[in-house]
């Protein structure tokens, strides 16, 4: 049953037509718990004791910084699938999610800088955490251009595959950063092992703003991975009747 | 898993071990480095030259921050709770610098052995709560 479901995921034309069902749901579910979340957090949510209302700024900053660090480790896995079992739509998967997975590590380390600014006293200090977080920034732009100078797409998959399999090592490096080495940067609030040191009605919209991002990055994947079936499934004639023979 | 399947399962394996390997051996190279900044203790045992710029860090010590009034200059104390480091600044202090707060400053020690500092640094702690629990807390302890 789950065999014979991946397996229909696995072939683009099922997963396009499959896509288009979720995909009103998923453009509601996304922006309406997005937007719950940020108005709750950038609005209502009480303000800090030492930083005012500059902390808000962590409402996005958190999620994106997660989303960057999750996207990666969701593409070395699409990656892994890939060299494993060929499968044509994790390459098309990994593919799409590169672009969404470096807008979020950008956007990390800017809204991290603007915020860095005014409470520490400047937009950038190479510490652990915020030299590591660029260093995947500048993996996820490698994986990028490696795929765009490799023709065959098939093959260009392939290496990205490889590439991000490799790459992933900077991922427990970001996360142990703040207890490995003295940074600037301040370590987890939010840890497995104790109750989180934020108050429970302002982390409880940075919840709802995590799971709204990962929604989001549900949303833009699932549409970057359309563009990127019909782009190289075009000469398929179920992409030409679906288009109406157009082009 | 048929045989092909599983020497590329192997091979990806031993990328990713080779990966991780690689990535620990230079952390470790270049551990020492990868802090941030020296606490007091570790710049009293390293007897540094004193023009060598550096960063220090730990808590500024309750009470001892000292602003003169006529002009930018502020002498505070930061400690890591064993040895204390006296430190001379002249700038606009971040917003969230203050007594028992972590910072960072960037300078060199004078021949006194005190701190000339050219940047500092307030470092946030890992704590979020409203103004009134943070009351609370205070009234508490």
């Amino acid at each position: 049953m789950i065999k014979k479901w991946l397996i229909e995921m696995g072939s683009p034309p099922l997963f396009y037509k499959w896509s288009t069902k979720i995909l009103p749901w998923l453009f509601i579910s996304a922006i309406l718990i997005l937007g719950i979340g940020l108005f709750w957090g950038l609005l209502f949510a009480p303000t800090d004791y030492k930083q005012g209302d500059v902390y808000r700024i962590l409402y996005i900053h958190v999620p994106s910084a997660i989303l960057g660090q999750s996207i990666f480790m969701f593409m070395a896995f699409c990656g892994f699938i890939n060299v494993i079992w060929r499968a044509k739509i994790s390459g098309m998967m990994l593919k799409s999610a590169a672009p969404i997975g470096v807008s979020f590590t950008l956007l990390a380390l800017v809204t991290g800088s603007i915020w860095g600014k005014p409470t520490w006293g400047t937009w950038w200090v190479w510490d652990a955490r915020l030299t590591s977080t660029l260093i995947l920034f500048f993996i996820y732009t490698a994986l990028i251009g490696l795929h765009s100078t490799i023709d065959d797409k098939t093959k260009a998959d392939r290496a990205v595959s490889i590439l991000s399999i490799v790459g992933l090592a900077i991922i427990p490096v970001i996360k142990k950063s703040v207890d490995w080495w003295q940074t600037l940067h301040q370590p987890s609030t939010f840890t497995i092992t104790s109750s989180p040191s934020m108050s429970p009605d302002m982390y409880q919209p940075l919840l709802i703003c995590l799971i709204g991002f990962y929604l989001f990055f549900a949303l833009l994947l699932t549409l970057n991975l359309r563009n990127e079936i019909l782009e190289r499934e075009r000469t398929k004639n179920w992409v030409k009747q679906l288009l109406g023979g157009v082009g | 898993m048929n045989p092909i399947r599983k020497q590329r399962l192997y091979a990806l394996v031993a990328i990713l071990i080779g990966s991780l390997l690689a990535t620990w051996l230079v952390i470790s190279a270049l551990s020492e480095n990868m802090n941030l900044f020296y606490s007091p203790t570790e710049i009293k045992v390293a007897e540094l030259n004193e023009d060598t710029l550096i960063r220090a860090g730990g808590m500024v010590k309750t009470g001892s921050i000292i602003k003169d009034t006529n002009s930018l200059n502020v002498v505070f104390t930061v400690t890591d709770y064993q040895n204390d480091l006296e430190i001379n600044y002249e700038g606009i202090l971040p917003d969230l610098f203050a007594e028992n707060a972590g910072v960072v400053v960037r300078g060199n020690l004078n021949t006194d052995g005190s701190f000339k500092a050219i940047e500092v640094l307030a470092k946030h702690d890992e704590n979020y709560m409203p103004p009134e629990v943070a009351k609370l807390m205070q009234e508490d302890s």
